[in-house]
């Protein structure tokens, strides 16, 4: 089932920080009478290899359901890989155990979507942010953590006095730095933010997005931002992975993805992304795609996205799954024909919708449906 | 300006009395017309009232514990003085609705052949059998694959998308003229709301349906309407058609917005100029600005003189005592 693909050396430059090697998380899917049996596997992740170097920021997109945040939650064995591994700093995370786990953990953290869903609301700030300096042995001096607070508090632009207050007194973005100022509070090197934005408005969004920038600056951090918004991922990112059911189907740097993406499912992506644009909108050209997404626990075979990909070809596409390769330095392509398409070689064509059963596939639902083009579909009542 | 209008709401307000609680005036005195074969957006921020705006077009806020005020002026008749009993009998002819979470606007123990054909039968009048065939060509028209056999499915069984597009099935079935899409792909990724926008394009364009699209998305506006209303804090703070509010956004809080918005296109790296504050700062309307504390145009009047709306531009509408000048006059 592994098809792990080695990045190639050239596909990064400097020190890695976090080397993912074919990861893969397969939940089982329990059924018969009294649910002990398993009956299959959502292939959630499915074969990830990926580097994030010191210091940048790695954005992973992708549909919802394709597997990103179990990727992140994964990478910090926050849910068990069921194979592959994660090396960070040099140290694999699997051999780890226990209390060296623990520590390890220190150094890599996480923010989540949902600022108030992830703050215990009967403690006060100043209580969720000593917990985990506790927990890591960092809080020995009543006077140095206390002055830390204020420090990390000014960090993220609230008032000592938000400490004796409680989460529900802040707003969504006030939140979402809490969130953040927690997990500074144990000084680590990586941040796995799971949609840290998402649940915020604009004009919000932005001052997060702003703060995440001068916390990277301030404490030399490393970030994998998992995002739906490729907006956003574009303008914080460094690179970008793209994942299409739980594998990764392109990764480059962010400005060549956006202005060369290479992988038919990378450019539909784009185009579907609005522009707040008129002028832009009114003559962009939109790759609408076909079908639905097909389930996580029965994936097509050959290349996951066969069943829907305009550019899709009679030899290979549905029986040879494609390994991300380099096609362009420092962009890696999981497509048998990138070269191909990215020529002109080989144009798109009209895809016909397949049905996939969205109650039959199991505990998810994250499929999606609809023909290729709306044209003509619409008669007129 | 309201002569051709097929839909005219005026000074709409709309207050909630709880218990123990001071009421709260969510929709704060907004006014804007609908023609017939228009797309007119609704934008603005969590909170800032399109929802409940939408709702009292449409009768549907609780009877207890809202006040709604103004009118709601549909082809000649005040639907906010019908009786609950003709008011559901327009909504189902006149008047059509898309929510954002169509799971919980669709019946999940009823086909949705079923669901789609009462509608039918109800407001057209046809019987069940040729309501089941119409039902299944409305599902092909919104592009569900294999309408027939989806008849006799339940939504649990549908995708998102899919789900989507049999309420927008439903809510054609009556051949409404004004459709009301609240945040209809948000819930949506972004490949699906593509198709679903589309689609309402498509509807629009070829039925004559006039459409008011609610969104906090900036983008699905610029692509789909013909002139839009911003909110701020229930009240409309500026409108304009589309090319010149997104081309010369006269507000500071339009043009805050568009600042805040990492755009696919634009320059990388460079800083994001974001709305300062949230909305936990606003001030009440009555006493000013409600934007005054985040507004970085802001004016001692601002904090002392309510902004009255004025024309502003072709067609446009500002609240504002200091608005943004746009110095290169763009020839567009
Ligand atoms: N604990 C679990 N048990 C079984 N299946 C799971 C579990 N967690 C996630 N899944 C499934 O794994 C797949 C990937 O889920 P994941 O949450 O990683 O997606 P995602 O890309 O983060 O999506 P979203 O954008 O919606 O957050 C989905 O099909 C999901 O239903
Ligand atoms: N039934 C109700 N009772 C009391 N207050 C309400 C009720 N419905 C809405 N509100 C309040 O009215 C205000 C406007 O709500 P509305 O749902 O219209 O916002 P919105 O603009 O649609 O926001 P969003 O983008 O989050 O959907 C909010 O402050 C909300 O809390
Ligand atoms: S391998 Fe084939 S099906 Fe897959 S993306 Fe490339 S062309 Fe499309
Ligand atoms: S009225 Fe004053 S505070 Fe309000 S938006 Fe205009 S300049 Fe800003
Ligand atoms: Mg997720
Ligand atoms: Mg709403």
């Amino acid at each position: 089932m592994t098809e792990s693909t080695e990045p190639t050396s050239s596909t990064v430059d400097g020190d890695v920080l976090v080397d993912v090697q074919g990861l893969e998380v397969h939940f089982p899917i329990k059924g018969g009478l009294v649910l002990d049996r398993t009956i299959g596997h959502v292939l959630a992740v499915d074969g990830v290899s990926l580097r994030v170097t010191r210091g940048e920021t790695y954005g992973l997109v992708g549909e919802s359901g394709c597997g990103k945040s179990t990727l992140g939650r994964a990478m910090l064995r926050l849910v068990e890989p069921t194979g592959g591994r994660v090396v960070f700093d040099g140290t694999d995370l699997s051999a780890l155990r226990g209390e060296s786990l623990r520590r390890m953990r220190r150094r890599m953290q996480m923010v989540f979507q949902d600022p108030l869903s992830s703050l215990d609301p009967r403690q006060s700030v100043e209580s969720i942010l000593v917990e985990g300096m506790r927990a890591h042995g960092l809080d020995r001096d009543r006077a140095a953590t206390a002055t830390r607070l204020r420090e990390l508090l000014s960090s993220v632009g609230l008032p000592a006095s938000a400490l004796r207050k409680y989460p529900h007194e802040f707003s969504g973005g006030q939140r979402q730095r809490i969130g953040i100022a927690r997990a500074l509070t144990v000084r680590p090197d990586l941040i796995i933010a799971d949609e840290p934005v998402s649940a915020l408005d604009v004009s919000v969004q932005a001052q997060v997005i702003n703060l995440m920038a001068d916390l990277q600056q301030e404490f030399g951090l490393t970030y994998l931002v998992i995002a739906h918004d490729l907006a956003v991922v574009r303008h914080i990112s460094d690179r970008v992975g793209v994942m299409y059911l739980g594998g990764l189907v392109e990764e480059a740097g962010s400005e060549a993805l956006y202005a060369d993406p290479l992988h038919p499912y990378t450019r539909a992506l784009l185009s579907a992304v609005p522009v707040p644009d008129p002028a832009v909108e009114d003559r962009r050209e939109r790759i609408l795609l076909a079908g639905d997404l097909p389930s996580p626990a029965a994936p097509p075979p050959g290349c996951r996205f066969h069943t829907r990909c305009p550019w899709r070809q009679p030899e290979r596409c549905d029986t040879e799954r494609p390994e991300l390769r380099e096609v362009l330095p420092g962009q890696r392509v999981a497509c048998h024909y990138a070269e191909d398409i990215r020529a002109g070689r080989i144009q798109p064509h009209e895809v016909r919708p397949e049905l996939v059963e969205a109650g039959a596939t199991g505990p998810l639902d994250t499929s999606a449906a609809g023909p290729a083009s709306v044209t003509e579909i619409l008669g007129g009542p | 300006m309201s002569s051709l209008a097929l839909l005219d709401v005026r000074d709409l307000t709309v207050t909630f009395h709880r218990k123990g609680a001071r009421p709260f005036t969510a929709v704060d005195g907004v006014s804007f017309d609908v023609e017939p074969g228009r797309t007119v957006g609704l934008v603005g921020e969590s909170g800032c009232g399109k929802s409940v705006t939408s709702l009292a077009i449409m009768g549907l806020l609780p009877r207890r514990g809202a006040t709604v005020g103004g009118s709601v002026t549909f082809e000649g008749t005040d639907l906010l003085t019908l009786s609950a009993s003709a008011m559901r009998e327009r909504r189902g002819r006149d008047l059509g609705m898309v929510f954002q979470d169509p799971l919980s606007s669709l019946n999940p123990v009823v086909s949705i052949g079923l669901q789609v054909s009462e509608v039918l039968e109800r407001h057209r009048g046809l019987p069940r059998k040729k309501a089941m065939v119409e039902a299944a060509d409305l599902l092909d028209k919104v592009g569900i694959p294999d309408p027939r056999r989806r008849l006799s499915e339940y939504p649990h069984q549908l995708s998102g998308g899919m789900r989507q597009r049999a309420l927008i099935a439903m809510a054609l079935a009556c051949r409404p003229r004004l459709l009301i899409a609240d945040e209809p792909t948000t819930a949506l990724d972004v490949t699906i709301q593509a198709q679903i926008l589309a689609l309402l394009a498509e509807l629009v364009r070829d039925t004559g349906t006039a459409l008011i699209l609610i969104t906090h998305d900036l983008g699905v506006v610029a692509g789909l309407c013909d002139e839009v209303n911003v909110l701020y804090a229930g009240r409309v703070v500026e409108r304009a058609e589309r090319h010149a509010l997104f081309a010369r956004p006269r507000h500071p809080y339009t043009n805050g917005l568009l600042a805040s918005i990492p755009r696919l296109d634009g320059a990388r790296g460079e800083r994001l100029r974001p709305v300062r504050g949230s909305v936990n700062d606003n001030i009440p309307w009555r006493s000013g600005c409600a934007f005054a504390p985040r507004c970085p145009n802001a004016l001692d009047v601002c904090r002392l003189v309510t902004p009255e709306m004025v024309a502003d531009g072709p067609g446009g509408l500002l609240r504002c005592h200091n608005p943004v000048v746009h110095t290169e006059e763009v020839t567009a």
